[in-house]
């Protein structure tokens, strides 16, 4: 039974992994092929480094990436202490429908419903492009927003209500209550509610297509490069962001397993 | 109630200002666009012109179930077996299938094309057995396999989460009173884990139903599925966007009509919230 239950993971794992396996070998070929290996090289890294394209997507998402999830953050904490003090239950249940609505939808629709919004209003005030910078920040932030609140509001839940009052008390002012007694409480909710955003709006790609304009992120100058033929310069600016990631998350990890040490929280997905 | 309390609900205020000018009101206004002509008078066109892409909704649906059918019974056993090794061996794995969901999916179809294409990996290993080379893309079979692929970590991290939760003294109990591994899994195990079951179902299916990447790179331009049929709507311009929105309405009809099967289905045992 054991040995079934490693072989079958071992299998999965390389099913997972074998095509980004693929991709990193052949990001080094020396060819152009991605059929057959020729020999090592570096080519198609130095190639994306004066790519001037490929590095000005990287600002935009990089950008876009750094502001929506700052902003989310903000937004959604709020949005999550607001929601928690509601005590109408009829308000509270449509609020948090209405939160699940970009999660739950297709990214296609949530980005045509958008796209639509902008050009609509870019009609109405006359302008000649209406997709770009804000439209892509303003769609990144809006499909954010329903993971911070919903890595925020358990926490919330879980933080016990007489702090603020006790706060409240002894003479904080609500906004001081808030940052000295509900923040650090909450700290892990709004870290991962940021990091998920960060990531989500690095890698989303269906969303931005229809609402970028010529704001062009990597994920959009990736999906041109694979429409032309089949070259390792997608292959080398993937994996870059493969390590990225992968670092990312290690890190993430670490930080996470460091908070467990200190309690057991509850995990969200 | 109190004033603090009031302060307190007021900075929810810009989110529920936010969430209805870019939730709220971009739906309606798909809505509005589908019963619409181009000049803006009322129409029911565009709902007619779907019966275009009547093939295109019926393979996707049909590609998509299989796909998650495919990822459940894939999953499953991968949830299970990763709740048996060490706490710290599970949350290793977690991250390793959890990796490649955060890599951008367009890269991770591409890479598809160099194992499968006739001059691709396997094809150059058949062909020096001197076999081949077979037609591995451009099918069905691989479209459903980039579908399997691409989200099958949205099945597998579900199912994990509630199966590491279970109360292993009800499988002794089960155990105690005379259950075989089969009866356990059916009375025990399998209820229990439902809810994330359920939740990776709906987390496969509305990605697969909706893609529009996947079957361009691995299927071709034989297989038009409902987001191909939504994106080339879209880009043929203006003009096409009442059609594109009635497609998109429906498909999102279907999404919604799916959502609350499953909801139903984890209603039952109250414990189920998807997501």
């Amino acid at each position: 039974m054991k040995a079934l239950a490693r072989i079958y993971i071992a299998l999965i794992i390389f099913f997972l992994y074998a095509p980004v396996a693929v991709m990193i070998v052949f990001s080094f070929n020396s060819s152009s092929s991605v059929w057959v290996f020729e020999g090592f090289s570096l080519d198609w890294y130095t190639g994306l480094v004066s790519d001037t394209l490929m590095l000005n997507a990287l600002e935009h998402t990089l950008i876009i990436a750094v502001m929506s999830a700052v902003i989310s953050t903000v937004l959604g904490t709020a949005a999550a202490v607001g929601i928690t003090a509601i005590r109408n239950k009829f308000s509270k249940k449509a609020i948090m429908s209405v939160t699940q609505i970009p999660m739950m939808n297709a990214d296609i629709v949530t980005g045509i419903s958008l796209m639509l919004l902008f050009i609509f209003i870019g009609k109405i005030i006359g302008l000649k492009e209406s997709l770009g910078f804000f439209t892509v920040l303003i769609a990144h932030i809006t499909f954010n927003l329903p993971y911070v609140i919903l890595s925020v509001l358990p926490k919330l839940r879980q933080t016990n209500s007489n702090l603020r009052e006790a706060a409240l008390d002894l003479g904080c002012n609500p906004v001081q209550a808030f940052f000295k007694v509900i923040m650090p409480s909450i700290s892990t909710g709004i870290i991962t509610g940021f990091i998920m955003a960060f990531t989500l709006s690095l890698d989303d790609f269906v969303i931005s297509y229809f609402t970028c304009g010529h704001y062009q992120t990597l994920p959009i100058i990736i999906y041109s490069m694979t429409k032309k033929s089949v070259k390792p310069d997608a292959y080398a600016l993937s994996t870059i962001i493969f390590v990225a990631v992968f670092v990312l998350l290690i890190l993430y990890n670490m930080i996470q397993t460091k908070n467990e040490k200190r309690k057991m929280p509850v995990r969200q997905v | 109630m109190n004033k603090k309390s009031f302060g307190s609900r007021l900075v929810a205020a810009p989110y529920i200002v936010w969430s209805a000018i870019f939730i709220i009101v971009p739906l309606i206004l798909m809505i509005y666009f589908a019963f619409t002509d181009t000049d803006g008078g009322f129409t029911f066109a565009n709902i007619s012109e779907i019966g275009k892409y009547k093939t295109a909704f019926l393979i996707s649906i049909v590609y998509a179930a299989a796909a998650t059918v495919i990822t459940l019974i894939l999953a499953y056993p991968m949830a299970y077996f990763m709740t048996k090794l060490k706490i710290s061996s599970q949350r290793m794995l977690m991250l390793i299938v959890m990796i490649p969901m955060w890599m951008n999916f367009l890269i991770r179809t591409y890479s598809w094309i160099t194992i499968l294409s006739n001059t691709g990996l396997i094809n150059s290993f058949l062909g020096k057995l001197g076999i081949g080379p077979l037609k591995l893309m451009y099918n069905p079979g691989a479209v459903i396999l980039g579908m399997v692929y691409d989200f099958i970590p949205y099945m597998i991290l579900p199912i994990y989460s509630v199966m590491s939760k279970l109360d292993k003294s009800l499988l002794e109990a089960a155990e105690d009173l005379g259950s075989n591994a089969f009866t356990k899994f059916r009375r025990v195990i399998f209820p229990l884990t439902r809810p994330g079951i359920i939740s990776g179902i709906t987390m496969v299916f509305v990605p697969s139903v909706s893609t529009f990447y996947i079957s361009q790179k691995l299927g071709g331009n034989k297989t038009m599925l409902i987001g191909d049929a939504i994106e080339y709507l879209f880009n043929l311009g203006p003009d096409y966007y009442n059609v594109a929105s009635a497609i998109s309405l429906l498909l999102m009809c279907i999404i919604l009509v799916c959502l609350f099967i499953m909801n139903r289905f984890s209603d039952e045992d109250d414990g189920g919230v998807i997501v």
